[in-house]
């Protein structure tokens, strides 16, 4: 097992260094905050040599990702990144690469979405690219960020896989906070992220057409054949972190528990407050309450088995969404109760949306949603409509 | 343009098709025409980018396709980006060895919606950062794989779908066409031109000149659309003839800045000429085609200054 060394890093730089050591070919990004730290340190790295690729200052986020997949059919290792708006104005490209197997590997510094402006961190922008067939994955601190961006580029451009593969970090939380993290030898990076070889690129010499217009005689069928690869990126997305695991001692599951152990209650969570989580599940576990804490790593594919898996035990699931599906509630506990649904009919499920655009979730918020909960499930017992609530927020009249 | 280049244009045009035949382009088609004319001019060695539209429609209906050369489709609006990624892709690939240098063209294809209208600040965008591309707009003047919808691109008086000839408003478009030539120019590019596949030799040489320049081209090329324009599917050479000779589409170059007529007509034919054999303009009355007179007269005298001819 390698061991690197410990260096305090910035999640936008520790995100640069990953991009970096995988040698990447190309990169296209627009500057948006709080991404902009990784476009700058990969400007700095591209202007001192230290790093070997094209940097395309493109005029916008939808031609950043449309840029990366020209890169990328034509052969080349591509990173973007983005937030929020520019996640949004990027949108219609990002079926394209999914849909024509192209490997692009992207960070989004998770951001709110305007109106009102906000630049902080939320995950609507992450809400909004559910059904992109993008892989994703959340990190919680920067040596995730890291580690998960290395792998992005193992996992996308496996040839089993071709997918191309977004890690989520949460805006300032992750991209402006510096921690202290394990720099892995570069050496041993560049062993495990071989040199990137696309089966079909465009080439004079080979010339292929891609992109062709499929009518409704086809068309499903193209659909149906993207479904079924995407979904069966699982088992080598886990044996592609299982190999990371072995070299770089960093072990990564789609679904992560904590203190799960004896648990009838358990929070889920999905990012960086998971670590704020932590610690509230700690001081409840002290005061006696049977609380663990679930956190979803993958987000797509969505980890059934794994999520099912982890609940098994339990009597109430209690999510955080920190985004707002409006007039439906919090996506991913709705999702959570689509997974769910006839595997476990017996657990009840409450959802929470919190932390958004930027407001911070204290240790006591989660204590609160716990304790909340246990009241809304007898409310849910009575017969009741139980809404989700919006936590932390300042509510009437006056001032 | 010489009478006597007739006799040798079998002889100076490759017989080679590297944009198939078999594809579902209307008949009379002036686009198809110009892609054809574009692809023998670039040869087998380049790879071709080209917006959603007609074009795409009528080329690539899978599982079929009509592109001999490596090609590729991705949406409406970003064929000047996905370029800028394939460019910078094949320059990074071959710094690093891992692809030898042959010197492949990178050719971005739109159509006036994809170019002067959504896909125009892609485009500018490539510009400015001096990608080696050539980028070729086939102009229609409308949306066509759509219906024929109107277009910045579309030229005042025209009748399209959403600038109908009503009761109330009787002229079709109302607003004068994009000079899109200019905005390419106003970029500082090493290479702009105009083109029309009624003129297939200077089309194809101006395709030749705009690949070879270091940097950005850009050439802009009438393409005739019997569907769009309400005109004889027969017709569609005379009419691309008829536009340059009226002053309305002018062939010119701009190399490094210098203006260059193509054709230079000292009497331009009358605009009625141009305008009657297309149904798209037949409720034009003779105040307004005089206003197009004039405007058309303006416009060409303007551009034979900038080429400093007298």
């Amino acid at each position: 097992m390698t061991k690197g060394k410990i260096v305090g890093l910035e999640g936008s730089f520790a995100v640069a260094e990953a991009v970096r050591m995988a040698n990447t070919d190309v990169i296209a990004a627009y500057p948006i905050t709080p991404q902009t730290h990784i476009v700058e340190r990969l400007s700095e790295m591209v202007a001192d040599g230290d790093l070997d690729a094209n940097f395309i200052c493109v005029e916008s986020e939808h031609s950043a990702m449309s840029a990366c997949v020209g890169a990328s059919a034509a052969g080349a290792r591509v990173f973007t990144c983005s937030a929020g708006q520019g996640l949004e104005l990027m949108h219609e490209v990002l079926y394209i690469p999914s849909s024509m197997r192209l490997p692009v590997v992207a960070v989004a510094a998770n951001r709110a979405l305007s109106a009102p402006l906000s630049v902080w961190c939320d995950h609507s922008d992450v809400m909004a690219l559910r059904d992109i067939s993008w892989i994703q994955m959340f990190a919680e601190n920067n040596q995730q960020a890291f580690d998960l961006t290395t792998c992005a580029y193992r996992i996308a451009e496996d040839k089993e896989v071709l997918f191309p593969t977004m890690v989520h970090i949460d805006g300032f939380y992750l991209s402006h906070v510096i921690e202290d993290m394990v720099l892995p030898e570069e050496e041993v990076v560049a062993g495990f992220i071989p040199d990137y070889e696309h089966p079909f690129v465009l080439d004079p010499d080979k010339p292929v057409s891609m992109g062709c217009y499929g009518p409704p005689f086809i068309y499903p069928e193209t659909k149906k054949a993207q479904d079924v690869a995407f979904d069966n990126t699982r088992p080598k997305i886990q044996a592609i972190w299982d190999e990371f695991g072995e070299i770089f001692g960093r072990h990564y599951v789609p679904v992560e528990s904590y203190k799960m152990d004896g648990a009838r209650i358990a929070l889920l969570t999905m990012g960086s407050c998971s670590e704020t989580a932590m610690l509230a599940v700690d001081e409840l576990r002290e005061a006696g309450v049977d609380v663990g804490l679930i956190r979803l790593r993958l987000w797509r594919p969505f980890p059934f088995t794994e999520l099912r898996e982890a609940v098994k035990d339990l009597d109430l699931l209690v999510v955080l969404d920190r985004a707002i599906s409006f007039g439906m509630g919090g996506p991913v506990c709705s999702e959570l109760k689509s997974a769910l649904y006839n595997k476990r009919e017996d657990l009840k499920i409450v959802g929470f949306i919190g932390g958004l655009g930027g407001r911070d979730i204290p240790i006591s918020d989660f204590k609160y949603m716990v304790t909340q909960a246990q009241e809304k499930v007898k409310a849910i017992e009575r017969g009741e409509e139980v809404e989700t609530e919006i936590i932390g927020v300042r509510e009437g009249g006056g001032r | 343009m010489e009478k006597e280049d007739d006799l040798f244009v079998p002889r100076q045009v490759t017989t080679e098709e590297n944009f198939a035949p078999g594809h579902r382009a209307c008949i009379g088609c002036g686009e198809a025409l110009a892609v054809r004319y574009v692809c023998k001019a670039l040869g087998k060695n380049v790879i071709i980018v080209t917006a959603t539209g007609c074009i795409e429609i009528f080329s690539s209906l899978l599982p079929q396709t009509s592109w001999q050369v490596a090609w590729i489709h991705t949406l409406f609006e970003n064929v000047a980006a996905v370029m800028s990624g394939i460019e910078s892709a094949y320059k990074v690939r071959v710094r690093k060895g891992k692809i030898p240098d042959k010197n492949v063209k990178f050719v971005g294809f739109g159509g006036d919606g994809a170019t002067t209208d959504i896909g125009l600040q892609a485009l500018s965008g490539a510009m400015e950062r001096g990608h080696d591309f050539l980028y070729v707009c086939y102009d229609n003047e409308a949306y066509m794989n759509t219906g024929i919808q109107r277009s910045s691109s579309t030229p005042y008086g025209a009748w399209t779908t959403t600038a109908p000839v009503g009761k109330k408003s009787s002229i079709g478009q109302v607003t004068w066409k994009k000079n899109m030539p200019e905005i390419a120019v106003a970029h500082n590019i090493p290479y702009v031109a105009t083109a029309c596949p009624s003129y297939p030799l200077d089309l194809m040489a101006k395709v030749k000149r705009g690949a070879e320049m270091d940097g950005p081209a850009y050439i802009h090329i009438l393409s005739v659309c019997p569907t769009g324009w309400r005109s004889p599917t027969n017709i569609t050479i005379e009419l691309g003839r008829l536009a340059v000779e009226t002053g309305v589409f002018p062939l010119y170059e701009v190399i490094n800045g210098e203006y260059n007529l193509s054709v230079d007509l000292p009497d331009l034919k009358p605009i009625r000429e141009y305008l009657k054999k297309q149904g798209r303009f037949k409720h034009l009355n003779d105040d307004t085609i005089a206003t197009i007179q004039t405007r058309v007269e303006e416009e060409y005298v303007k551009l034979r200054e900038k080429a400093g001819v007298k």
